[in-house]
């Protein structure tokens, strides 16, 4: 209904030389901002590392070598799959789907709630989820930091009412990894998620319902259609920059051990000043974004296909 | 309206001309008083701004991402100094461009890093060793096993800072093995040993060094002398400890940078911080030593008489982080990547 709505939205058909211009300040942004520094971390990846930071303009594949083989410690052993940063994709990996999940768990009903109340109230609801967002990100993982901390409120509180004997050792694992992250991009599940539930014709739940279908049911066959790509786009919007985060690993985890994010800043700001490998690793975790939101894509308009 | 205007643009004009000279400042974070920026502002009429770094590693990857050029003064450690000679990123400053070059104290006089004193004059000098918390564990500290083969009270509650030199540095007076060593041996065994260790560290924290000893989160914590006589006077019960194996000491240093586009405000900063009621201020700002003839008469006496302000005579020579060649340099850095993995 909404596909065949937009195909014949107003300005479609005719030529409009007015649409271009408008985009056209976009194009640029993307373009400088996004496009040549991708491009320029391209072709850094594929230079020879000069000691110390820098590159030196000569071809190699130094970069995705050392990615992808361990020749140990002193370099001279025969090359076996090099695990180190593998293990780190899959930590970042790990860390940022369940960042995900957690934010999906508080905001879908989050959302749910603030959809169905009567509008003038929705505003007031969403004005109080992005309030956070008026403080610093650093300042707002900071405070995640007091607030976990042995001593923290949070054990104080626990420990007051005697619900744990001892204080919960959260700070420095990857459980506040997780909750930093997770209170981090909360907004960004919530905002797509309660567009979606508010578009959502209740009636049709209602009409399932006289037609014999249980809450389950028409939650799963009914409202999922509906608000899957609202949801598909809070997790999108919330795994991405997770997955590159290093505020939260570096604050709230310890630094222990590296994400992604704190591998690639460990090139360019580090002992190791190895630019190559550091763009190298960047556009490999491009990849696999682009990848995967490519198979997402496809996914979709196979489904729509049929 | 107009007449406002017409103020505004005068005002714009005759400050424009007047702050002709201009000085650029590339420094640590939290490392000088704004009074003394102001006080020298005030002596030369030179404008001054500063941007900051919290890291020597980010302040050679700034002026090698472009910057150089831009600044005319930075303040890097000791080994950074060495880096940013051999980088040919820093100006000689020529026999008589210093007035007060003669000031400096005859021990930093001739340095390591900077044989002669070529391009550096000393800014603020330190030891980088850990503090224990008193409260907690009572028993010798003066040993660098409390940070590589730390007592059962410690484990798990260690922090160490996130920096390459200096940890590896520490870890290798604890083995007794040079700082850059291509033994093999040595190697496999500095490897073996942090990371052995590393299960009983909590945290890996550079700039909250400090917050992590006040809020008790660590009970060991390495950190620079300075920043933990801070942590002392906050409160915390916490002792400095001199390791009998050895300890990091450093040294920051202004320098003059190549191309830079204030030469002579440079030099005049430069100057300035050799006077020792200048020098002064800037160690009862940051708890670390100067290195001027006389400036100790003028420093707050409290920074002077903190445990944490000079090593006990007692106390073995400090040695600073060396600087090993690009093939050693390789393996170290192996080495804490995958302490870090």
């Amino acid at each position: 209904m909404n596909r065949f709505r937009r195909s014949h939205g107003p300005g479609v058909g005719a030529f409009d030389p007015l649409k271009y211009w408008l985009i056209l300040p976009a194009w640029l942004v993307i373009g400088f901002f996004l496009l040549a520094p991708v491009c320029l971390m391209f072709v850094f990846s594929f230079l020879t590392k000069e000691f110390r930071g820098g590159v030196i303009w000569e071809f190699s594949l130094a970069a995705y070598d050392q990615f992808l083989f361990d020749r140990g410690l002193f370099g001279d052993e025969p090359p076996r799959i090099q695990w180190t940063y593998i293990t780190v994709f899959v930590r970042s990996i790990t860390q940022a789907a369940m960042a995900t999940l957690l934010c999906l768990l508080i905001g879908f009903p989050t959302a749910f709630y603030i959809a169905t109340r009567p509008p003038q109230l929705r505003a007031a609801w969403l004005f109080l989820v992005t309030v956070p967002y008026w403080v610093n990100l650093l300042i707002r993982t900071v405070s995640m930091k007091f607030l976990l901390r042995d001593t923290g409120p949070l054990n104080e509180f626990l420990l007051a009412f005697g619900v744990i004997g001892e204080p919960l050792s959260i700070i420095n694992t990857s459980l506040a990894v997780q909750l930093g992250l997770f209170y981090s991009y909360l907004p960004f599940m919530v905002l797509p998620i309660y567009a979606t539930v508010e578009r959502y014709d209740f009636t049709l739940s209602e009409a399932a319902t006289d037609l014999y279908a249980d809450k389950w049911t028409v939650l799963r066959r009914i409202m999922l259609p509906v608000v899957g790509p609202g949801i598909v786009a809070g997790s999108i919007l919330v795994f991405v920059p997770s997955l590159g985060a290093f505020l939260a690993p570096n604050l709230l985890g310890g630094a222990k051990n590296f994400m992604i994010g704190s591998l690639i800043d460990e090139q360019f700001n580090g002992n190791a000043g190895n630019w190559p490998f550091g763009s190298a690793t960047s556009m490999i975790l491009l990849s696999l974004v682009l990848m995967a939101l490519f198979v997402y894509a496809r996914q979709v308009a196979r489904q729509e296909r049929n | 309206m107009k007449k406002i205007l017409c103020t505004l643009a005068v005002a714009t004009f005759a400050t424009a001309s007047f702050a002709q000279e201009k000085l650029s400042i590339y420094h640590w974070f939290e490392y000088i008083p704004q009074e003394l920026l102001d006080k020298f502002s005030e002596e030369t009429g030179i404008e001054v701004t500063m941007d900051t770094y919290d890291s020597n590693e980010t302040l050679l990857s700034t002026l090698k991402g472009g910057k150089l050029g831009s600044y005319d003064v930075a303040v890097p450690g000791d080994y950074m100094v060495e880096i940013l000679i051999h980088e040919g990123m820093l100006d000689e400053i020529m026999p008589g461009e210093l007035a007060n070059k003669a000031n400096i104290q005859p021990e930093w006089a001739d340095v390591s890093f900077d044989p002669g004193r070529k391009y550096s004059i000393p800014y603020q000098w330190g030891t980088t060793n850990f503090m224990v918390n008193r409260d907690v564990y009572d028993r010798d500290i003066n040993t660098t096993a409390m940070i590589f083969d730390p007592p059962e009270e410690v484990r798990g509650k260690i922090n160490v800072l996130d920096s390459r030199g200096e940890l590896l540095g520490l870890a290798s007076i604890h083995l007794g093995i040079p700082q850059c060593s291509s033994d093999r041996e040595q190697l496999r065994a500095l490897d073996d040993l942090v990371q052995g260790a590393k299960p009983h560290w909590a945290s890996f924290n550079s700039a909250g060094a400090k917050e992590v000893l006040v809020s008790g989160e660590a009970v060991v914590g390495m950190i620079w002398n300075g920043f933990g006589a801070k942590a002392r006077q906050e409160g915390a019960n916490v002792e400095y400890a001199y390791p009998r194996e050895g300890m990091i000491v450093w040294m920051d240093n202004v320098v003059l940078l190549k191309e830079a586009p204030n030469r002579e405000s440079a030099l005049k900063f430069m100057d300035f911080l050799l006077e020792p009621e200048n020098i002064a201020a800037v160690s009862s700002y940051a708890w670390y030593s100067g290195g001027v003839i006389g400036h100790e008469d003028l420093v707050n006496p409290e920074v002077l008489a903190a445990p944490e302000a000079f090593p006990p005579d007692d106390a073995p020579a400090g040695s600073f982080v060396e600087v090993c060649d690009e093939e050693t340099d390789r393996i170290y850095d192996q080495i804490w990547t995958r302490l870090k993995q």
